[in-house]
């Protein structure tokens, strides 16, 4: 059920889409992506905070869809053509994560991946795994699972939480 | 195959035997315990032996062995059955159920728990078996053979898997077989060359066709004593498909079977047992004999076995037909031309048919309310026993249909019902007597339908709920009551957190602990509870629940670009505010006159905080809906359409949201939210102190009852 696991076997490389949220560019574990659609018919959720755009239907069922690019306070949060979620599957949940372009799949070698630096990049360094250093282009891994059940991100409620277990 | 898969199935079928076991003892009639019953409780206890014997549940197995051997004494008339000896035989049950938990969590049972129960059944059976006279030398001569067929049970269960499932294929085979085999009717087959997978086929192939008695096999030749009543050429026909006609031999035994069978196998042994013992035996006893399997096989007939995962799933499917038919309707709406009209005709069928296949769908989740009834008898002669009082239970409408999910989250409210009822309702029978009622007391549970709802009531004929200590009693706690407050206003106190009457605090009820959660879990289901009582001639609570989770008849409402649903049932009338009716108190707050009420308002686009709503209540509308005992009106722009809608869960993949309670999935494919009216209630007292206090649950309601029956849908 571990699919982390399955990818660090081998000679050690791990696929990871690549996204951009503004000039970053970031990375996430291929494994938790389920799929990737456009940015259309979000309901908006009343009391949510602003990072979380509402819930979406993805063929029957309801996913919350979350706005990376204001829950790390980028500059500008557009919605245009290239706009588009990334739906990942985190613990049992299904969530959507809105991000400003997905470029490709890559295959990081363990040299090529750093240790997190000591200071932030935008977002809290829990949340990262470390780095992806492809020469010219750097990559920031995310813990993808680690963010989004966070207590900050509030897609969780411990209670909620516990009934569903 | 998995054999787990077995395990799972066969614990379900003990579960299902063991109620059935518990609901026969305590219909049963002491004087004179009617033989079928009897024999229907045995082979129960019969059945969950055979079982676990084959899965190696040793604990299970003692248990019932013992059980087995009284209730087999029973219904010979050797042991005289009294209500102690009823107690303990549903101890054992209850045993039983402890040791099937374990089980089903790969647990072992608890061995002094074991021990304790082996001892009481052992002594049960030493003291009492025989002691009626009626056994006489019997007695000893009718305990061996049951011993006797528990160890060829073994054997038989032990037995090579072709053997036993050929014996489950043919459940009802063996009386008449019996018979035959007695007129000598049977076969030797043999079987030649014939390889290993394919042998087995065919001997099981044989088991359908008869009994197989025993089976001899010399290097590549299998001999397979068949007792069968049909022909030799029926058989041959039946294994040409497999082999080829000179692989096979089949001679007709001039002998009777039982004369070669061997000793030792486990099935002709039995039967002949269970012929010889008891001629007037209904068959299936013998067909009953080991493995798990088969025990379904009656019910297997008549209706399927599904995990509730499938069901749901289909469900959810129809559920998306639903949405993909309404997203059609809506693209058809928009067409023009002359092809429009046979569109038109289609989709409609098509909606009416995926209308009839929901519903068709959702009725294999409804469960007649038995299932939930069932459970109480025990728990009323328990209880009943506990308190010293007589009582009887009636039951009404248990044929009443219900979603599955619902009756499993029923269970507990009524159960605490009937628990006050008994502790506080119904009085001692000398007591009832003094007040010139007959001694024992009458519980009624009863079901039934009523529109879109279930109305569930439990009632007794006890003394009532005692006004002066409600209203003394809330006043000791500080609650705001007047004397001038209905009954109807008095009984909804008792709902209130931590409010008990009693006297004494059993440790069954009193706590106060009780009709605050009741209240909570029925509403949390979409339901509510009302008490009717009147002093010295009892006291009903009736409890109002919705037949499903999974549909909610809706009602669309637009507040400024954004749509929501509201459950209809929560809706009392919806009007347009007139300036006149409109009441400003302390604060910006608002109260609209309805008639001869003033309820609060809350502005939905207040406490969902959407922009761009209309914002002057005289031109917006207001929707009467009645919540957790309090009536108000939501403010809304705009009534779309009332419509039934797919509940989806926001909890599956978010959290709860404040005001909402679920989800579902428009006909446009976007996600709309379901309100929670209880909960905007609260929102909207919370967000500004209305001028009710908040502290008292019952809001001054009118007259009418809290029913939709001025509804106006634009």
């Amino acid at each position: 059920m571990n699919p982390v696991a399955s990818t660090d076997a081998g000679a050690g490389n791990q696929q990871f889409l690549v996204f951009s949220l503004g000039e970053e560019e970031y990375a996430i574990d291929i494994l938790k992506v389920q799929e990737i659609r456009d940015y259309a018919h979000v309901t908006r959720i009343s009391n949510a905070p602003d990072f979380i755009k509402g819930v979406a239907n993805l063929r029957g069922v309801i996913v919350p869809i979350v706005d990376l690019r204001i829950k790390f306070r980028l500059e500008s949060a557009e919605y245009n053509a290239n706009t588009v979620v990334i739906v990942v599957n985190v613990g049992r949940r299904v969530i959507g994560i809105v991000v400003d372009r997905v470029s490709d799949v890559m295959t990081l070698t363990a040299e090529q991946r750093k240790p997190a630096p000591e200071f932030g990049v935008g977002l809290p360094l829990d949340y990262i795994h470390g780095l992806g250093d492809l020469g010219e282009r750097m990559l920031i891994l995310v813990d993808i699972e680690k963010l989004l059940t966070s207590r900050e991100m509030a897609l969780v409620d411990e209670a909620g939480e516990s009934r569903a277990a | 195959m998995d054999v787990s898969e077995f395990q799972d199935s066969f614990f379900e079928e003990v579960g299902e035997l063991l109620e059935g076991m518990e609901a026969q003892l305590l219909a049963l009639d002491l004087a004179q315990p009617d033989p079928e019953q009897l024999n229907a409780i045995f082979r129960a206890a019969h059945s969950i032996k055979g079982g676990a014997g084959t899965f190696g549940f040793e604990a299970m197995q003692r248990t019932t062995h013992l059980l087995e051997n009284l209730l087999d004494a029973a219904r010979r008339g050797e042991l005289a059955l009294r209500r102690d000896i009823v107690d303990t035989f549903l101890e054992t049950k209850d045993m039983l159920g402890d040791q099937l938990g374990a089980y089903r969590q790969g647990r072992e049972p608890d061995s002094q728990a074991l021990a304790r129960i082996c001892a009481v059944l052992q002594r049960l059976a030493d003291e009492e078996i025989g002691a009626t006279g009626s056994g006489k030398t019997g007695a000893s001569r009718d305990t061996k053979p049951a011993a006797e067929k528990s160890s060829a049970k073994k054997a038989a269960s032990g037995k090579s898997s072709a053997g036993k499932s050929s014996e489950k294929k043919n459940p009802k085979a063996p009386a008449p077989v019996d018979e035959q085999a007695e007129r000598c009717d049977g076969y030797r087959v043999t079987l030649l060359g014939v390889s290993d997978k394919d042998r087995d086929l065919l001997i099981e192939e044989l088991g359908r066709l008869g009994r197989i008695d025993s089976q001899r096999r010399d290097g590549d030749r299998h001999e397979v004593v068949l007792a069968s009543s049909e022909s030799a050429a029926d058989i041959e026909a039946v294994m040409c498909f497999v082999v080829e006609p000179e692989q096979l031999k089949i001679e007709a035994l001039v002998t009777p079977p039982q004369a070669i069978a061997e000793p030792a196998a486990g099935s002709a042994v039995e039967t002949r047992a269970v012929k010889t013992e008891a001629p007037t035996l209904a068959p299936p006893v013998a067909g009953d004999a080991p493995g798990a399997a088969h025990m379904s096989h009656a019910q297997a007939e008549s209706s399927l076995r599904v995990p509730v995962t499938k069901v749901d799933h289909i469900i959810n499917l129809v559920g998306e037909l639903i949405i993909t038919q309404s997203m059609l309707n809506q693209v058809v709406g928009k067409l023009e031309g002359a092809a429009k009209a046979g569109l038109v005709a289609g989709i409609d069928l098509l909606e009416r048919n995926a209308r009839d296949l929901q519903e068709a769908v959702m009725s294999v989740r409804m469960v007649p309310m038995d299932h939930v009834f069932s459970r109480f008898p025990r728990l009323v002669r328990d209880l009943a026993a506990k308190f010293n009082k007589s009582v009887e239970l009636v039951t009404r409408g248990q044929s009443t249909e219900l979603d599955k999910s619902l009756t499993e989250q029923i269970m507990d409210p009524l159960t605490h019902l009937v628990r006050n009822s008994l502790d506080h309702g119904i009085e001692h029978p000398d007591a009832r007597e003094a007040a010139g009622k007959p001694r024992t007391g009458v519980l009624t549970l009863s079901a039934e339908h009523q529109g879109g709802n279930i109305v569930i009531e439990v009632s007794d004929d006890g003394a009532g709920l005692n006004r002066e200590r409600i209203l003394a009693k809330a006043r000791e706690r500080g609650m705001g009551v007047s004397d001038a407050m209905s009954d109807e206003e008095v009984w909804q106190l008792i709902f209130a957190p931590g409010f008990s009457t009693a006297a004494q605090v059993s440790d069954v009820s009193g706590r106060g602990v009780g009709m605050d959660v009741v209240k909570r879990n029925i509403e949390g289901l979409g339901g509510h509870v009302e008490v009717l009582s009147r002093a010295g001639q009892g006291t009903t609570t009736r409890v109002v629940l919705p037949l499903t989770l999974a549909i909610l008849d809706g009602m669309s409402i637009r507040v400024g670009r954004e749509t929501f649903i509201l459950p209809v049932s929560c809706v009392v009338e919806s009007l347009q505010p007139r300036a006149g009716d409109l009441h400003g108190t302390v604060g910006d707050d608002l109260l609209l006159k309805v008639r001869e009420d003033y309820l609060p308002i809350v502005a939905v686009h207040q406490v969902l905080g959407v922009s761009g709503a209309c914002t002057d209540a005289t031109r917006a509308i207001a929707v009467v809906v009645q919540g957790r005992g309090r009536r108000y009106a939501l403010l809304v722009d705009e009534l779309v359409g009332q419509q039934q809608v797919v509940v989806k869960n926001l909890e599956t993949n978010y959290r709860k949201v404040p005001g909402v309670s679920a989800a579902t999935i428009m006909g446009d494919g976007s996600v709309a939210l379901i309100l929670d009216v209880n909960d905007l209630g609260q929102l909207g007292a919370n967000r500004k102190e209305i001028g009710i206090p908040a502290d008292n649950p019952v809001m001054p309601t009118s007259h009418r009852s809290p029913s939709h029956e001025s509804r106006c849908i634009h």
